[in-house]
């Protein structure tokens, strides 16, 4: 008499999005919906400028057109000590400059007023003298002892360096590389992108002097960071913080660091005694807010004749802007670039990393990925292939050698993660028959006649996700642990707050399917709320694919302390002791009598109506939920492309991706996340980055220069599943946001690559525009994407 | 969208658009599809004290043949509308090609195509298939109407030959003389995008013979490259191979490009070089089938 899970929108069930009901319906509640009374209008006016000293800023014209109610600048900032605010990553950054601007872009300076146009029409008012200062572009620049100084304001600082890092045994590591056969060797660049939710970020602070409560709609994927940090950065009691995230229009990373944009929208509000929004245009979100990648990469392997890896370096050289705001761990100064191989058996490595500042926009914030792992399984998939062809092997084929084996976890890495799960061999098996691997030489010859070049590229990975657990795993102090809380009402409905923030994945849908899979509460009877400081429990949000891994834990523990309760109250109700109860979905039965039971509805009435002597009332309870390990997907991700050898323009003739995140939820859900990450690879692959002119100007400021791939050019992908569980998640379930950008880029790389492996080439730098792989094709050489490039 | 503060107009009539725009002497705007205006007021690039929207005049949306042959295309025909039209696939293939590779889907609802050819955007490819035509665009003034021809109608980027208080009603492109051939290829990042290059290639054919040809580039210079004179190699001669190779090469020697992020100017030589071949060998290819 159990329930049929599928039936009650459980494990496993492609339940549709209940989210969507508004959203297709225009009814999303995003910040820029919200509309208070008396509230005012907030416009940053930001530098067109790179690098120059300000030498006076006139704002005497602004303040007289009608309807301004207030213009701050760096200096009204910093006569509150707001000039200036520490960031994820223990430096600073501006607020409202006041000595020098560091980017395009920069905030210089807000107007506040009655509507938004006035507030544009007075910003353009404000007269600011600027001092050329000699621009840097590119780490490359950064390292010139005779360039300029970046961070003058900084006590100690000498050079535009931000630091040094390393990791793994370099004697082992050495041993390794004399001992080889072959050295291969890659240089690349993985240039900057930007995460682009649709939504730009967005605040509207509302100070109530009279109780002194802050109250902030805040466009962010992690509120009670940023709770934290208020109290911390404006000396606002805690308790008298609200920050409410209400629906987001996608975060992918963006919306994780706390931006000059909220801050200065919190103090207009204190000093205005007004509600304060503010909502950044595109141009704004795209050239001041959170970056992805920009990493250089020279990478080595130590191979030897077989076939096998004996040992890996890499040296990573990483360009942060003008202030060092990454959004990561605190332990780690290049996140978790160090994850890098974790799915290949390599007995030794060595990683040196160098950060660098340059006149860009800070950033360096998780896009769509566990802190900067996008990075470390692009260079690795690029190091692969290219390894295969310097050692002369089918590249399937050394993947194969290499790869750990399913009889080898758990598997501690070079740089010391432990791998707990996997079935690599399959899910590459499985999408090499999918591609048509066995017969593509043949079917390449075909194409050549035609005049055309095929090119199959192959992207295996395991990437950390999840962070915590808390022993490692902090964000300016604060543990990385999740919560859930849920309370089941009288008539066995149930409402589910936790710690975690939704942008798009579509947690209210499948924390309710955990639920059901536990209590057997259908999950449409359960409401799912996030992102409100002063209702939801304490947690980190939702970034690195953690949600599942942590929260979404913490959804199945919080449920079975209500089962566990529901038990005694079941135990009293059917007249047994509570050692002769037995669960099955739904209800709790007398052993051995299955047709005696109670349902989890009739519990939840007993809760409030008739509750045993000695037990509390009612049935609610929470769970923070801190995770043994990282969970550790595994994808495999082939791509056929043909290329235009006329033109440089390459097309995806098929795309296989196999995914093991273990247990599916929703696998609706998660072939979503999987098809939107490789539509993102897709789009870094092939027409996306921001970059920049020699003057610091930034190409990319729109959507007109940083291209979105529409769905016409989006190719088609196939996908298939393997499941291995996850040995420690409560559900055996494994991060899945993230898996397809990350392991995505090398793939079409690859690819592309692969076709033109004849001339030599070895590398093209994406975006992989036509014009680039016309130019490896005509001239046999690796293509560089470093900037600056040309305008136009 | 915060744009600067303006006036907003949506007479009924012709004769009162123009009666706006003439009285407000220069700093009153046409808004047609709005797909490129309505961009450049959001960045501010554009701040007209009024706007005078035409989308209400009547008997513009209209694009049809006259007896002769001659297209005309009202001021209020959309992207969409050609890109759907059953007139034009057989007697003007180089609009019937183009038609579906301007902006995207969403932007062909709104946009128009005299709106385009107006804007003279040196990147607009309906521009470069008026000049490739031989096409002249219709004004209406206070002082009555008057016929631009193409070739004069572009004065640089983004500026043209009407005067301030003249409205483009029409554009008009003659029929082939014989059969009518041509094509339009257009290199983008991006359904949507501008073209890195782009090529209209229109052919009038008598037999196998070229009696009239012309092409337009558009990306590859500081304005809608005219390639008439360049293309005019072939007039006489049949479609070979030589033929072919002298053409494409006379008019990427016509392309003024730059080299920007997109590519340097001589892969964008190239392309247009590569493009005007791949069209002038599939007309010479359809040729040798109908023969
Ligand atoms: C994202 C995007 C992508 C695009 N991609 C392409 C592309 O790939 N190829 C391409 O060719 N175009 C592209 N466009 C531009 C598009 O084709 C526009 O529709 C076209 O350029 C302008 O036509 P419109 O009717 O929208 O004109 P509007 O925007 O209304 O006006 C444009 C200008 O012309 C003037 N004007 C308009 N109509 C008249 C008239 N009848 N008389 C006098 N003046 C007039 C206006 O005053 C204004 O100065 C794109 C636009 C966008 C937003």
């Amino acid at each position: 008499m159990a329930l049929d899970e599928l039936k009650i929108g459980g494990m496993g069930a492609s339940r549709r999005r209940v989210e969507d009901n508004r959203f297709i319906r225009g009814k999303g509640r995003y910040v820029d919906d919200v509309v208070l009374p008396g509230m005012l209008h907030m416009e940053i006016l930001r530098s067109p400028v790179a690098h120059a000293r300000i030498k006076s800023i006139d704002t005497s014209a602004a303040w007289e057109v009608p309807g301004v109610r207030l213009v701050l600048t760096g200096e009204t900032m910093a006569a509150r000590n707001l000039a200036w605010m520490p960031t994820l990553s223990y430096d600073t950054q501006a607020v409202l400059a006041t000595d020098k601007v560091r980017f395009q872009g920069q905030e210089v300076a807000a107007v506040i007023a009655d509507d938004p146009y006035v507030a544009k029409d007075a910003c353009s008012k404000i007269v600011v003298e600027y001092e050329q200062l000699p621009v840097i572009v590119n780490p490359i620049q950064a390292q010139d002892p005779a360039s300029p100084l970046i961070r003058d304001d900084k006590a100690n600082q000498t050079s535009n360096k931000v630091f040094d890092w390393e990791i793994g045994d370099q004697a082992a590591t050495d041993a390794a590389f004399a001992q080889a056969d072959v050295i291969s060797e890659v240089d690349l660049h993985y240039p900057r992108s930007h995460p682009s939710p649709l939504e730009p970020c967005g605040s509207i602070a509302d100070y109530d002097r009279s109780t002194g409560k802050l109250t902030v709609y805040m466009t962010t994927q992690a509120p009670h960071i940023v709770r934290a940090a208020v109290a911390m950065v404006a000396e606002l009691p805690e308790q008298m913080i609200r920050i409410i995230s209400p629906d987001l229009g996608g975060g992918f990373g963006n919306k994780v660091p706390i931006y000059p944009g909220y801050v200065i929208s919190i103090l207009a509000s204190i000093l205005t005694e007004r509600p304060v929004k503010w909502i950044e245009d595109r141009t704004g979100n795209l050239i001041s807010t959170g970056f992805g990648r920009d990493v250089y990469l020279k990478g080595q392997l130590a191979l030897r004749k077989d076939g096998r890896i004996l040992g890996m370096r890499m040296h990573t050289v990483s360009d942060h802007g003008a202030f060092y705001a990454d959004a990561q761990p605190t332990k780690f100064k290049i996140g978790l670039m160090h994850s890098t191989f974790a799915c290949y058996d390599i007995p030794a490595a060595h990683l040196v990393s160098e950060g660098w500042y340059t006149n860009k926009a800070p950033g360096g914030v998780a896009y769509r990925c566990s802190f900067r792992v996008t990075e470390a399984m692009f260079f690795q998939e690029r190091m692969i292939q290219n390894a295969a062809y310097d050692l002369g092997m089918d590249q399937a084929e050394f993947r194969r050698i290499n790869l750990v084996k399913d009889d080898m976890f758990p598997y501690r890495t070079a740089f010391g993660f432990l791998t707990d799960s996997g079935q690599y061999q399959k899910c590459l098996d499985l999408g090499l028959e999918a591609i048509g691997y066995s017969t593509f030489k043949q079917e390449q010859e075909e194409a050549r006649k035609r005049g055309k070049l095929l090119g199959i590229g192959i992207s295996t990975m395991t990437e950390p996700l999840g962070a915590g657990n808390s022993r490692e795993y902090d964000i300016i102090g604060i543990k990385m642990f999740d919560s859930a809380e849920l309370r089941v009402h009288m008539t066995g409905k149930a409402i589910l707050r936790t710690g975690a923030k939704t942008q798009g994945q579509g947690h209210e849908t499948t924390w309710a399917q955990i639920v059901a899979h536990e209590l057997g509460i259908p999950a449409e009877d359960i409401t799912v709320e996030e992102g409100d400081t002063d209702t939801a429990p304490f947690g980190m949000g939702t970034y690195a694919s953690r949600s599942t891994p942590v929260a979404g834990a913490a959804v199945a523990m919080v449920s079975r302390k209500i089962r566990a309760k529901a038990r005694k109250i079941a135990a009293h109700l059917l007249e047994v002791s509570e050692e002769d109860i037995e669960w099955e979905l739904g209800r709790f039965y007398v052993r051995g009598n299955n047709e005696r039971g109670v349902t989890i509805q009739d519990c939840a009435l007993a809760a409030y109506s008739n509750v045993p002597d000695g037990l509390e009332p009612g049935l609610e309870n929470n769970a923070y939920y801190d995770p043994p390990n990282l969970t550790w997907p595994f994808a495999a991700y082939i791509c056929k492309v043909e290329v235009d050898p006329e033109t440089g323009v390459w097309d995806v003739l098929k795309f296989v991706a196999v995914d093991d995140c273990g247990v599916r939820i929703n696998p609706m859900i998660v072939e979503g996340q999987i098809m939107g990450g490789l539509t993102e690879a897709y789009a870094m692959a092939s027409m996306q980055y921001i970059t920049f002119d020699e003057e610091g100007n930034c190409i990319g400021a729109n959507f007109m220069d940083y291209l979105l791939p529409t769905a016409w050019e989006t190719p088609g992908y196939e996908l298939y599943e393997v499941v291995t569980p996850c040995p420690h998640h409560p559900i055996g379930a494994k991060g899945i946001g993230e898996c397809a950008t990350v392991g995505g880029p090398a793939a079409f790389v690859n690819a592309v690559v692969d076709a033109l492996q004849h001339t030599g080439v070895r590398n093209i730098d994406m975006p992989m525009m036509p014009n680039r792989v016309y130019q490896a094709l005509t001239t046999g050489k690796n293509v560089s994407g470093m900037p600056p490039v040309l305008a136009g | 969208m915060y744009p600067s503060r303006f006036a907003y107009d949506a007479p009924k009539s012709l004769a009162e658009a123009i009666a706006i725009l003439d009285r407000n002497g220069g700093e009153a705007k046409v808004l047609a599809g709005g797909q490129s205006l309505v961009p450049m007021l959001k960045l501010r690039f554009a701040a007209p004290e009024r706007i005078v929207d035409i989308n209400a005049l009547p008997g513009l949306d209209y694009h049809r043949l006259d007896p002769d042959g001659t297209l005309r295309i009202g001021a209020l025909c959309r992207h969409e509308d050609l890109e759907y039209s059953t007139i034009l696939p057989g007697a003007f293939p180089t609009l019937a090609e183009a038609a579906a590779l301007i902006a995207d889907p969403i932007i062909r609802t709104r946009g128009t195509f005299v709106g385009s050819v107006c804007h003279a955007d040196p990147q607009g490819d309906w521009a470069a298939t008026m000049i490739a035509l031989g096409g002249r665009i219709v004004a209406m003034g206070p002082k009555g109407r008057r016929e631009i021809e193409m070739r004069d109608f572009v004065l640089g980027p983004f500026t043209n030959a009407l005067a301030y208080n003249e409205i483009a009603v029409e554009a008009v492109i003659p029929a082939a003389r014989g059969t009518a051939r041509g094509g339009y290829l257009k290199l983008e990042r991006r359904v949507g995008d501008f073209a890195t290059a782009s090529v209209a290639v229109a052919l009038d054919m008598s037999g196998d013979t070229v009696t009239r040809a012309g092409a337009a580039m558009a990306g590859v210079g500081g304005r809608t490259i005219d390639a008439n004179e360049a293309m005019s190699v072939l007039v006489g001669k049949t479609l070979t191979e030589e033929s072919i190779a002298a053409a494409a090469k006379a008019v990427a020697a016509a392309a003024d490009p730059r080299t920007d992020h997109r590519g340097d100017l001589e892969y964008k030589r190239h392309i247009v070089s590569t493009f005007v071949t791949r069209i002038l060998t599939k007309i010479a290819s359809t040729e040798q089938k109908a023969a």
